[in-house]
Protein backbone atom coordinates (compact mmCIF):
# COMPACT_ATOMS: atom_id res chain seq x y z
CA UNK A 1 0.00 0.00 0.00
CA UNK A 2 2.93 2.57 0.76
CA UNK A 3 5.44 1.91 -1.00
CA UNK A 4 9.01 3.49 -1.42
CA UNK A 5 11.25 2.69 -4.37
CA UNK A 6 15.34 3.90 -4.65
CA UNK A 7 14.82 6.37 -2.34
CA UNK A 8 18.21 9.00 -2.85
CA UNK A 9 18.21 12.08 -0.33
CA UNK A 10 21.22 14.52 0.23
CA UNK A 11 21.77 17.50 2.61
CA UNK A 12 23.71 19.66 -0.12
CA UNK A 13 25.92 17.78 -1.52
CA UNK A 14 26.17 14.79 1.17
CA UNK A 15 24.30 11.95 0.36
CA UNK A 16 22.58 10.51 3.33
CA UNK A 17 19.64 8.22 2.40
CA UNK A 18 20.77 5.70 -0.22
CA UNK A 19 18.85 3.90 -2.16
CA UNK A 20 16.30 3.17 0.34
CA UNK A 21 13.39 0.49 -1.10
CA UNK A 22 10.79 -0.61 1.08
CA UNK A 23 6.92 -1.67 1.72
CA UNK A 24 4.52 -1.12 3.84
CA UNK A 25 1.22 -3.24 3.57
CA UNK A 26 -2.29 -2.00 5.19
CA UNK A 27 -2.53 -2.55 8.83
CA UNK A 28 1.31 -3.10 8.85
CA UNK A 29 3.62 -1.55 11.35
CA UNK A 30 7.69 -1.44 9.93
CA UNK A 31 10.28 -0.35 12.37
CA UNK A 32 13.14 1.26 11.04
CA UNK A 33 16.18 0.62 13.61
CA UNK A 34 19.28 2.27 13.57
CA UNK A 35 21.75 4.13 15.13
CA UNK A 36 22.27 8.13 15.94
CA UNK A 37 23.19 9.47 13.05
CA UNK A 38 22.35 6.93 10.32
CA UNK A 39 19.11 8.65 8.57
CA UNK A 40 16.49 8.08 10.01
CA UNK A 41 15.06 11.27 10.22
CA UNK A 42 16.67 12.38 6.86
CA UNK A 43 14.78 9.07 5.38
CA UNK A 44 11.34 10.04 7.31
CA UNK A 45 11.68 13.47 6.79
CA UNK A 46 11.42 12.94 3.34
CA UNK A 47 8.74 10.81 3.13
CA UNK A 48 6.61 13.61 4.55
CA UNK A 49 7.96 16.09 2.54
CA UNK A 50 10.43 18.19 4.78
CA UNK A 51 13.03 17.21 2.66
CA UNK A 52 12.95 17.33 -0.87
CA UNK A 53 13.95 13.57 -2.49
CA UNK A 54 16.95 13.57 -5.37
CA UNK A 55 15.33 10.27 -7.17
CA UNK A 56 13.44 7.66 -6.40
CA UNK A 57 9.16 7.37 -5.72
CA UNK A 58 7.04 7.63 -3.12
CA UNK A 59 3.81 5.81 -3.80
CA UNK A 60 0.70 5.43 -1.55
CA UNK A 61 -2.34 3.52 -2.85
CA UNK A 62 -1.22 3.87 -6.36
CA UNK A 63 -0.84 7.74 -5.94
CA UNK A 64 2.39 9.58 -6.31
CA UNK A 65 3.05 11.47 -3.49
CA UNK A 66 7.21 12.08 -4.12
CA UNK A 67 6.75 15.59 -5.81
CA UNK A 68 3.97 16.89 -3.72
CA UNK A 69 4.25 19.16 -0.59
CA UNK A 70 3.93 18.12 2.55
CA UNK A 71 0.32 19.45 2.68
CA UNK A 72 -0.85 17.13 0.07
CA UNK A 73 0.58 14.12 1.52
CA UNK A 74 -1.32 14.39 4.39
CA UNK A 75 -4.28 14.83 2.30
CA UNK A 76 -3.48 11.88 0.39
CA UNK A 77 -3.37 9.86 4.31
CA UNK A 78 0.09 10.20 5.41
CA UNK A 79 0.53 11.78 8.94
CA UNK A 80 3.80 12.75 10.83
CA UNK A 81 5.04 12.60 14.32
CA UNK A 82 8.53 14.68 14.31
CA UNK A 83 11.48 13.65 16.57
CA UNK A 84 11.36 15.84 19.76
CA UNK A 85 7.83 16.68 18.84
CA UNK A 86 7.23 20.05 17.76
CA UNK A 87 4.19 20.55 18.84
CA UNK A 88 3.49 24.42 18.53
CA UNK A 89 4.54 25.52 22.25
CA UNK A 90 2.27 28.80 22.09
CA UNK A 91 -0.80 27.15 20.93
CA UNK A 92 -2.97 25.31 23.92
CA UNK A 93 -3.29 21.74 24.17
CA UNK A 94 -6.60 21.72 21.93
CA UNK A 95 -5.42 25.05 19.11
CA UNK A 96 -2.29 22.13 18.55
CA UNK A 97 -4.93 19.51 17.92
CA UNK A 98 -7.54 21.41 15.63
CA UNK A 99 -4.31 22.17 13.61
CA UNK A 100 -4.34 18.85 12.52
CA UNK A 101 -8.33 19.04 11.23
CA UNK A 102 -7.14 20.74 8.05
CA UNK A 103 -8.93 17.93 5.42
CA UNK A 104 -10.76 15.34 8.23
CA UNK A 105 -14.57 15.25 7.74
CA UNK A 106 -15.00 16.44 11.14
CA UNK A 107 -14.29 19.95 12.10
CA UNK A 108 -13.83 19.24 16.19
CA UNK A 109 -11.90 17.12 17.81
CA UNK A 110 -13.14 12.97 17.40
CA UNK A 111 -14.00 12.03 20.70
CA UNK A 112 -11.70 8.50 20.56
CA UNK A 113 -8.96 11.20 21.14
CA UNK A 114 -9.61 11.76 24.80
CA UNK A 115 -10.63 8.54 25.39
CA UNK A 116 -7.43 7.13 24.81
CA UNK A 117 -5.51 10.27 25.96
CA UNK A 118 -7.70 11.67 28.90
CA UNK A 119 -4.80 13.91 30.37
CA UNK A 120 -4.88 15.87 26.56
CA UNK A 121 -8.56 16.43 28.05
CA UNK A 122 -7.47 17.62 31.51
CA UNK A 123 -4.58 20.21 29.81
CA UNK A 124 -7.14 21.06 27.17
CA UNK A 125 -6.51 24.86 28.10
CA UNK A 126 -2.83 24.60 28.57
CA UNK A 127 -0.21 25.96 26.22
CA UNK A 128 1.84 22.86 24.65
CA UNK A 129 4.51 24.10 25.53
CA UNK A 130 4.37 23.93 28.75
CA UNK A 131 3.30 19.94 28.91
CA UNK A 132 6.11 17.40 30.08
CA UNK A 133 7.72 15.48 27.60
CA UNK A 134 5.11 12.50 28.10
CA UNK A 135 2.35 14.87 27.59
CA UNK A 136 3.99 16.11 24.42
CA UNK A 137 4.70 12.93 22.96
CA UNK A 138 0.71 12.43 23.57
CA UNK A 139 -0.49 15.68 21.97
CA UNK A 140 1.94 15.21 18.56
CA UNK A 141 0.32 11.93 18.20
CA UNK A 142 -3.28 13.16 18.71
CA UNK A 143 -2.58 15.85 16.64
CA UNK A 144 -1.24 13.27 13.63
CA UNK A 145 -4.52 10.79 14.34
CA UNK A 146 -6.87 13.43 13.13
CA UNK A 147 -5.95 13.76 9.74
CA UNK A 148 -6.88 10.40 9.51
CA UNK A 149 -4.24 8.77 8.35
CA UNK A 150 -3.75 5.53 6.29
CA UNK A 151 0.17 5.64 7.43
CA UNK A 152 1.04 7.26 10.65
CA UNK A 153 4.88 8.06 10.91
CA UNK A 154 6.81 8.14 14.01
CA UNK A 155 10.53 9.19 14.68
CA UNK A 156 11.66 8.11 17.48
CA UNK A 157 8.82 8.64 19.53
CA UNK A 158 10.36 6.93 23.00
CA UNK A 159 13.15 9.71 23.01
CA UNK A 160 13.57 11.41 26.07
CA UNK A 161 10.33 10.00 27.60
CA UNK A 162 10.53 7.58 30.97
CA UNK A 163 9.71 3.83 30.24
CA UNK A 164 6.63 3.49 31.93
CA UNK A 165 5.40 5.94 29.46
CA UNK A 166 6.49 4.01 26.86
CA UNK A 167 5.05 1.19 27.79
CA UNK A 168 1.96 3.24 27.96
CA UNK A 169 2.42 4.67 24.49
CA UNK A 170 3.06 1.00 22.58
CA UNK A 171 -0.06 -0.38 23.82
CA UNK A 172 -2.16 3.10 22.48
CA UNK A 173 -0.64 2.67 19.89
CA UNK A 174 -1.93 -1.02 19.00
CA UNK A 175 -5.08 -0.16 20.51
CA UNK A 176 -5.46 2.55 18.26
CA UNK A 177 -3.86 0.33 15.13
CA UNK A 178 -6.99 -2.04 16.03
CA UNK A 179 -9.79 0.53 16.30
CA UNK A 180 -8.53 2.98 13.34
CA UNK A 181 -7.11 0.43 11.11
CA UNK A 182 -3.91 2.46 9.75
CA UNK A 183 -0.95 1.27 9.22
CA UNK A 184 2.67 2.49 11.27
CA UNK A 185 5.84 3.32 10.13
CA UNK A 186 8.41 3.88 13.34
CA UNK A 187 11.92 5.09 13.44
CA UNK A 188 13.64 2.86 17.15
CA UNK A 189 15.99 2.37 18.74
CA UNK A 190 14.94 1.07 21.65
CA UNK A 191 14.13 -2.41 20.86
CA UNK A 192 11.64 -3.78 23.58
CA UNK A 193 9.36 -0.73 21.76
CA UNK A 194 10.08 -1.84 18.77
CA UNK A 195 8.99 -5.46 19.27
CA UNK A 196 6.30 -4.43 20.93
CA UNK A 197 4.68 -2.38 18.07
CA UNK A 198 6.10 -3.56 14.86
CA UNK A 199 6.07 -7.01 12.87
CA UNK A 200 8.42 -5.62 10.32
CA UNK A 201 12.02 -4.43 10.91
CA UNK A 202 14.63 -2.90 8.83
CA UNK A 203 17.93 -1.73 10.04
CA UNK A 204 19.43 1.25 8.44
CA UNK A 205 23.36 1.78 8.77
CA UNK A 206 24.66 4.92 7.38
CA UNK A 207 21.74 5.88 5.11
CA UNK A 208 21.04 2.27 3.60
CA UNK A 209 19.44 -0.66 4.97
CA UNK A 210 21.42 -3.36 5.91
CA UNK A 211 19.03 -5.89 7.41
CA UNK A 212 15.66 -6.73 7.16
CA UNK A 213 13.42 -9.11 8.53
CA UNK A 214 9.83 -10.35 9.85
CA UNK A 215 8.94 -10.16 13.43
CA UNK A 216 8.57 -14.46 13.24
CA UNK A 217 11.79 -14.61 12.13
CA UNK A 218 13.42 -12.09 13.79
CA UNK A 219 17.45 -12.48 15.23
CA UNK A 220 17.33 -10.39 18.06
CA UNK A 221 21.08 -10.78 18.93
CA UNK A 222 21.59 -9.65 15.08
CA UNK A 223 19.90 -6.51 15.42
CA UNK A 224 21.06 -5.55 18.64
CA UNK A 225 24.36 -5.67 17.54
CA UNK A 226 23.66 -3.27 15.00
CA UNK A 227 22.09 -0.82 17.49
CA UNK A 228 25.42 -0.89 20.01
CA UNK A 229 28.62 1.07 18.55
CA UNK B 1 -0.23 70.67 36.83
CA UNK B 2 -3.67 70.96 37.26
CA UNK B 3 -6.48 68.01 36.53
CA UNK B 4 -7.36 69.52 33.46
CA UNK B 5 -3.86 69.40 31.72
CA UNK B 6 -3.06 66.06 32.55
CA UNK B 7 -6.37 64.45 31.22
CA UNK B 8 -5.69 66.36 28.24
CA UNK B 9 -1.86 64.77 28.46
CA UNK B 10 -3.19 61.97 28.87
CA UNK B 11 -5.77 61.65 26.35
CA UNK B 12 -2.92 62.66 24.08
CA UNK B 13 -0.74 59.84 24.79
CA UNK B 14 -3.96 57.64 23.95
CA UNK B 15 -4.04 59.09 20.21
CA UNK B 16 -0.58 58.70 20.22
CA UNK B 17 -0.68 54.88 21.23
CA UNK B 18 -3.53 54.28 18.84
CA UNK B 19 -1.68 55.65 15.70
CA UNK B 20 1.18 53.85 16.49
CA UNK B 21 -0.67 50.61 17.39
CA UNK B 22 -2.46 50.89 13.89
CA UNK B 23 0.82 50.98 12.11
CA UNK B 24 2.63 48.37 14.18
CA UNK B 25 -0.19 45.90 14.06
CA UNK B 26 0.31 45.29 10.50
CA UNK B 27 4.26 45.33 10.64
CA UNK B 28 4.18 42.60 13.77
CA UNK B 29 2.00 40.01 12.14
CA UNK B 30 4.41 40.30 8.78
CA UNK B 31 7.38 40.18 11.15
CA UNK B 32 6.09 37.20 12.54
CA UNK B 33 5.22 35.18 9.54
CA UNK B 34 9.03 36.32 8.21
CA UNK B 35 11.00 36.72 10.97
CA UNK B 36 12.29 39.93 10.03
CA UNK B 37 10.93 43.55 9.25
CA UNK B 38 9.27 44.28 5.96
CA UNK B 39 10.76 47.36 5.21
CA UNK B 40 8.14 48.46 2.56
CA UNK B 41 5.39 48.48 5.40
CA UNK B 42 5.75 52.58 5.05
CA UNK B 43 5.08 52.70 1.70
CA UNK B 44 1.78 50.16 1.92
CA UNK B 45 0.70 52.41 4.59
CA UNK B 46 1.51 55.26 1.97
CA UNK B 47 -0.45 53.59 -0.79
CA UNK B 48 -3.65 53.37 2.59
CA UNK B 49 -3.11 57.39 2.49
CA UNK B 50 -2.95 57.83 -1.27
CA UNK B 51 -6.21 55.32 -1.91
CA UNK B 52 -8.08 58.00 0.73
CA UNK B 53 -6.80 60.80 -1.34
CA UNK B 54 -8.41 59.46 -4.22
CA UNK B 55 -11.91 58.36 -2.25
CA UNK B 56 -12.07 61.87 -1.26
CA UNK B 57 -11.40 63.24 -4.44
CA UNK B 58 -13.97 60.89 -6.16
CA UNK B 59 -16.61 61.98 -3.53
CA UNK B 60 -15.83 65.62 -4.14
CA UNK B 61 -16.69 65.13 -7.76
CA UNK B 62 -19.09 62.81 -7.97
CA UNK B 63 -21.52 62.77 -4.57
CA UNK B 64 -20.05 66.29 -3.10
CA UNK B 65 -23.37 66.33 -0.49
CA UNK B 66 -22.10 62.92 0.63
CA UNK B 67 -18.27 64.09 1.58
CA UNK B 68 -19.44 63.92 5.11
CA UNK B 69 -18.65 60.45 4.97
CA UNK B 70 -16.04 59.66 2.40
CA UNK B 71 -13.88 58.50 5.42
CA UNK B 72 -15.94 55.66 5.97
CA UNK B 73 -15.86 54.31 2.62
CA UNK B 74 -12.35 55.02 2.61
CA UNK B 75 -11.08 52.73 5.34
CA UNK B 76 -12.15 49.72 3.59
CA UNK B 77 -11.05 50.85 0.16
CA UNK B 78 -7.49 51.52 1.83
CA UNK B 79 -7.40 48.33 3.36
CA UNK B 80 -8.21 46.58 0.37
CA UNK B 81 -6.12 48.46 -2.03
CA UNK B 82 -3.29 47.39 0.15
CA UNK B 83 -4.48 43.66 0.73
CA UNK B 84 -4.54 43.23 -3.25
CA UNK B 85 -0.61 45.20 -3.41
CA UNK B 86 0.26 43.00 -0.87
CA UNK B 87 -1.12 39.73 -1.83
CA UNK B 88 0.27 40.13 -5.55
CA UNK B 89 3.99 41.11 -4.08
CA UNK B 90 3.84 38.05 -1.51
CA UNK B 91 2.65 36.05 -4.76
CA UNK B 92 5.45 37.24 -6.46
CA UNK B 93 8.32 38.69 -4.59
CA UNK B 94 8.12 37.98 -0.87
CA UNK B 95 7.50 34.36 -1.00
CA UNK B 96 10.79 33.54 -2.43
CA UNK B 97 12.85 34.87 0.30
CA UNK B 98 11.27 32.91 3.58
CA UNK B 99 14.44 31.42 4.94
CA UNK B 100 16.83 34.03 3.93
CA UNK B 101 16.12 36.66 6.37
CA UNK B 102 19.01 39.21 5.33
CA UNK B 103 17.66 38.95 1.63
CA UNK B 104 14.21 39.35 2.45
CA UNK B 105 15.49 42.58 4.24
CA UNK B 106 17.25 43.82 1.54
CA UNK B 107 14.44 43.13 -0.93
CA UNK B 108 11.85 44.68 0.63
CA UNK B 109 13.85 47.89 1.26
CA UNK B 110 14.38 47.57 -2.60
CA UNK B 111 10.86 47.42 -2.61
CA UNK B 112 10.21 50.35 -0.44
CA UNK B 113 12.15 52.34 -3.08
CA UNK B 114 10.61 51.28 -6.08
CA UNK B 115 7.26 51.55 -4.38
CA UNK B 116 8.23 55.94 -3.65
CA UNK B 117 9.23 55.91 -7.53
CA UNK B 118 5.91 55.10 -8.33
CA UNK B 119 4.37 57.20 -5.85
CA UNK B 120 6.01 59.93 -6.96
CA UNK B 121 5.02 59.27 -11.10
CA UNK B 122 1.66 58.33 -10.29
CA UNK B 123 0.91 60.56 -8.12
CA UNK B 124 3.26 63.26 -8.54
CA UNK B 125 5.76 64.51 -5.61
CA UNK B 126 4.00 67.19 -3.84
CA UNK B 127 1.74 66.72 -0.76
CA UNK B 128 -1.99 65.94 -1.14
CA UNK B 129 -4.06 66.73 1.42
CA UNK B 130 -8.19 65.45 2.10
CA UNK B 131 -10.29 67.76 4.15
CA UNK B 132 -11.74 66.67 7.42
CA UNK B 133 -15.60 65.64 7.46
CA UNK B 134 -17.33 68.80 9.01
CA UNK B 135 -18.70 66.25 12.24
CA UNK B 136 -14.74 65.31 13.03
CA UNK B 137 -13.62 68.92 12.54
CA UNK B 138 -13.12 71.15 15.56
CA UNK B 139 -13.19 69.83 19.38
CA UNK B 140 -15.27 67.69 21.80
CA UNK B 141 -15.99 69.98 25.35
CA UNK B 142 -16.01 67.88 28.15
CA UNK B 143 -16.58 71.10 30.04
CA UNK B 144 -15.19 74.26 29.99
CA UNK B 145 -11.81 73.95 30.18
CA UNK B 146 -11.09 69.90 28.80
CA UNK B 147 -11.16 70.44 25.08
CA UNK B 148 -11.03 66.78 23.17
CA UNK B 149 -10.13 66.94 19.21
CA UNK B 150 -13.28 64.75 17.70
CA UNK B 151 -11.06 63.81 14.69
CA UNK B 152 -8.89 61.53 17.69
CA UNK B 153 -11.72 60.75 19.41
CA UNK B 154 -12.41 58.80 15.72
CA UNK B 155 -8.77 57.94 16.02
CA UNK B 156 -8.60 55.95 18.95
CA UNK B 157 -11.87 54.34 18.18
CA UNK B 158 -11.11 52.93 15.02
CA UNK B 159 -7.91 51.46 16.33
CA UNK B 160 -10.29 49.86 18.78
CA UNK B 161 -12.08 48.32 16.41
CA UNK B 162 -9.45 47.22 14.50
CA UNK B 163 -7.77 46.14 17.12
CA UNK B 164 -10.16 43.67 18.19
CA UNK B 165 -11.06 42.43 14.89
CA UNK B 166 -7.86 41.33 14.28
CA UNK B 167 -7.73 39.66 18.05
CA UNK B 168 -10.94 37.96 16.90
CA UNK B 169 -10.13 36.89 13.97
CA UNK B 170 -6.61 35.53 15.12
CA UNK B 171 -7.74 33.94 17.88
CA UNK B 172 -11.60 32.66 17.35
CA UNK B 173 -11.24 31.45 13.78
CA UNK B 174 -9.63 28.28 11.50
CA UNK B 175 -7.80 30.75 9.57
CA UNK B 176 -6.25 32.38 12.74
CA UNK B 177 -5.47 28.87 14.12
CA UNK B 178 -3.47 28.44 10.77
CA UNK B 179 -1.75 31.88 10.70
CA UNK B 180 -0.48 31.30 14.20
CA UNK B 181 0.79 27.76 13.59
CA UNK B 182 2.57 29.06 10.34
CA UNK B 183 4.17 31.79 12.23
CA UNK B 184 5.58 29.52 15.19
CA UNK B 185 6.55 26.79 12.38
CA UNK B 186 6.22 26.63 8.66
CA UNK B 187 7.46 23.33 7.98
CA UNK B 188 5.77 21.55 11.13
CA UNK B 189 2.90 22.88 9.94
CA UNK B 190 2.71 21.87 6.48
CA UNK B 191 3.38 18.50 7.96
CA UNK B 192 0.05 18.61 9.97
CA UNK B 193 -1.59 19.71 6.55
CA UNK B 194 -1.98 23.04 6.39
CA UNK B 195 -1.33 24.66 2.96
CA UNK B 196 1.63 27.03 4.26
CA UNK B 197 1.93 28.39 0.49
CA UNK B 198 -1.63 29.98 0.66
CA UNK B 199 -1.50 30.76 4.93
CA UNK B 200 1.84 32.88 3.99
CA UNK B 201 0.02 35.13 1.30
CA UNK B 202 -3.41 35.67 3.26
CA UNK B 203 -1.12 36.79 6.02
CA UNK B 204 1.02 39.07 4.32
CA UNK B 205 -1.69 40.53 2.76
CA UNK B 206 -3.64 40.95 5.92
CA UNK B 207 -0.79 42.31 7.36
CA UNK B 208 -0.32 44.88 4.71
CA UNK B 209 -4.20 45.80 4.74
CA UNK B 210 -3.87 46.62 7.89
CA UNK B 211 -1.20 49.35 6.85
CA UNK B 212 -3.98 50.29 4.30
CA UNK B 213 -6.35 51.40 7.59
CA UNK B 214 -3.08 52.99 9.16
CA UNK B 215 -2.64 55.05 6.08
CA UNK B 216 -6.20 56.25 5.96
CA UNK B 217 -5.39 57.41 9.55
CA UNK B 218 -2.47 59.49 8.40
CA UNK B 219 -4.41 61.70 6.02
CA UNK B 220 -6.40 62.59 9.42
CA UNK B 221 -3.73 64.09 10.64
CA UNK B 222 -1.31 65.57 7.92
CA UNK B 223 -0.60 65.71 4.28
CA UNK B 224 0.37 62.78 2.54
CA UNK B 225 3.37 62.48 -0.03
CA UNK B 226 5.10 59.38 -1.47
CA UNK B 227 7.77 59.52 1.68
CA UNK B 228 4.98 59.36 3.85
CA UNK B 229 5.71 56.39 4.88
CA UNK B 230 9.49 56.72 5.74
CA UNK B 231 8.23 59.67 8.22
CA UNK B 232 6.50 56.90 10.46
CA UNK B 233 7.75 54.09 9.83
CA UNK B 234 10.80 53.79 12.31
CA UNK B 235 8.17 54.60 15.12
CA UNK B 236 5.83 51.55 13.87
CA UNK B 237 9.76 49.51 13.99
CA UNK B 238 10.13 50.55 17.26
CA UNK B 239 6.97 49.49 18.82
CA UNK B 240 7.44 45.97 17.05
CA UNK B 241 10.54 45.28 18.43
CA UNK B 242 9.62 46.73 21.87
CA UNK B 243 6.68 44.38 22.26
CA UNK B 244 8.35 41.17 20.79
CA UNK B 245 6.97 39.00 18.07
CA UNK B 246 4.92 36.17 20.25
CA UNK B 247 1.29 37.74 20.80
CA UNK B 248 -0.87 40.98 19.85
CA UNK B 249 -0.74 41.47 23.47
CA UNK B 250 3.20 42.33 23.38
CA UNK B 251 2.24 44.98 20.10
CA UNK B 252 -0.68 46.69 22.50
CA UNK B 253 1.32 47.47 25.54
CA UNK B 254 4.78 48.43 23.57
CA UNK B 255 2.78 50.41 21.34
CA UNK B 256 1.20 51.89 24.68
CA UNK B 257 4.11 52.41 27.08
CA UNK B 258 6.05 53.78 23.99
CA UNK B 259 3.34 56.33 23.57
CA UNK B 260 2.19 57.21 27.13
CA UNK B 261 5.81 57.44 28.00
CA UNK B 262 6.55 59.67 25.13
CA UNK B 263 3.46 62.02 25.41
CA UNK B 264 4.58 62.53 29.03
CA UNK B 265 8.31 62.69 28.46
CA UNK B 266 7.19 65.59 25.72
CA UNK B 267 5.21 67.70 28.78
CA UNK B 268 8.44 67.83 30.56
CA UNK B 269 11.11 68.26 28.03
CA UNK B 270 11.48 69.15 23.79
CA UNK B 271 10.14 66.97 21.35
CA UNK B 272 13.24 65.98 20.51
CA UNK B 273 14.39 65.57 23.59
CA UNK B 274 12.12 63.45 24.39
CA UNK B 275 12.12 60.63 21.45
CA UNK B 276 16.49 60.84 22.59
CA UNK B 277 15.29 59.94 26.07
CA UNK B 278 12.75 56.90 24.66
CA UNK B 279 14.95 55.82 22.47
CA UNK B 280 17.56 55.39 24.67
CA UNK B 281 15.04 53.47 27.32
CA UNK B 282 14.30 51.34 24.08
CA UNK B 283 17.90 50.48 23.53
CA UNK B 284 18.59 49.90 26.80
CA UNK B 285 15.44 47.44 27.76
CA UNK B 286 16.67 45.18 24.30
CA UNK B 287 19.92 45.10 25.45
CA UNK B 288 18.85 42.89 28.36
CA UNK B 289 15.55 41.73 26.80
CA UNK B 290 16.47 40.99 23.09
CA UNK B 291 13.58 39.12 22.03
CA UNK B 292 11.61 41.98 23.41
CA UNK B 293 9.71 43.22 26.61
CA UNK B 294 6.30 41.40 26.49
CA UNK B 295 7.11 37.71 25.55
CA UNK B 296 5.26 35.10 27.00
CA UNK B 297 7.58 32.21 28.57
CA UNK B 298 6.73 28.00 27.72
CA UNK B 299 8.76 25.58 29.14
CA UNK B 300 9.86 24.21 25.43
N1 LIG C 1 20.55 19.75 8.39
C1 LIG C 1 21.56 18.90 8.08
N2 LIG C 1 22.54 19.28 7.26
C2 LIG C 1 23.55 18.43 6.95
N3 LIG C 1 23.66 17.18 7.40
C3 LIG C 1 22.72 16.74 8.23
C4 LIG C 1 21.61 17.58 8.63
N4 LIG C 1 20.82 16.87 9.46
C5 LIG C 1 21.40 15.66 9.59
N5 LIG C 1 22.53 15.56 8.85
C6 LIG C 1 23.41 14.40 8.76
O1 LIG C 1 22.67 13.34 8.18
C7 LIG C 1 22.99 12.12 8.81
C8 LIG C 1 21.73 11.44 9.27
O2 LIG C 1 21.10 12.21 10.26
P1 LIG C 1 19.69 11.84 10.85
O3 LIG C 1 19.24 12.99 11.68
O4 LIG C 1 18.80 11.39 9.76
O5 LIG C 1 20.04 10.60 11.80
P2 LIG C 1 19.13 9.79 12.79
O6 LIG C 1 19.25 8.38 12.44
O7 LIG C 1 17.78 10.37 12.82
O8 LIG C 1 19.85 10.05 14.17
P3 LIG C 1 19.24 10.20 15.66
O9 LIG C 1 18.97 8.83 16.15
O10 LIG C 1 20.33 10.87 16.42
O11 LIG C 1 18.01 11.04 15.54
C9 LIG C 1 23.94 12.44 9.94
O12 LIG C 1 25.23 12.11 9.52
C10 LIG C 1 23.82 13.92 10.13
O13 LIG C 1 25.02 14.48 10.51
MG1 LIG D 1 16.62 11.25 14.22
Amino acid sequence: MFEVSGLDVYYGESYIIRNVSLSLPEKGTLAVMGRNGMGKTTLLKALIGMLPARSGSIRLGGVDLTRLASYARVKAGVAFVPQGRMIFPMLNVQENIMTGLEYSSSKSIPSYIYRFFPVLQEMKGRRGGNLSGGQQQMLAIARALVTDPKVLILDEPTEGIQPSIIKEIARTLNDLKRELGFSILVSEQVLSFAMEVADQFIVLDRGRIVHEEAKESLNIQRVKSFLTV
Amino acid sequence: MNFSIAVMQAFDGLSLFSVLLLMALGLAIIFGLMGVINMAHGELMTLGAYMTYLTASGFEKYAPNLMGIYILVAIPVAFLASFALGYALERLFVQWFYRRPLDTLLATWGLSLILQQAYRTIFGSGEVSVPLPSWLNGPWNLNSTIQIPLNRVFIIALAAGVTLGVYVLLNRTRSGLRIRAVTQNRAMSAAVGINTRKVDALTFALGSGLAGIAGCVFTMIGSTNPGTGQLYIVNAFIVVVFGGVQSLMGTVLSAFSIAQSQSWLEYFMSGSMAKMTMLAIVIVVLYFKPSGLFTTRVRS
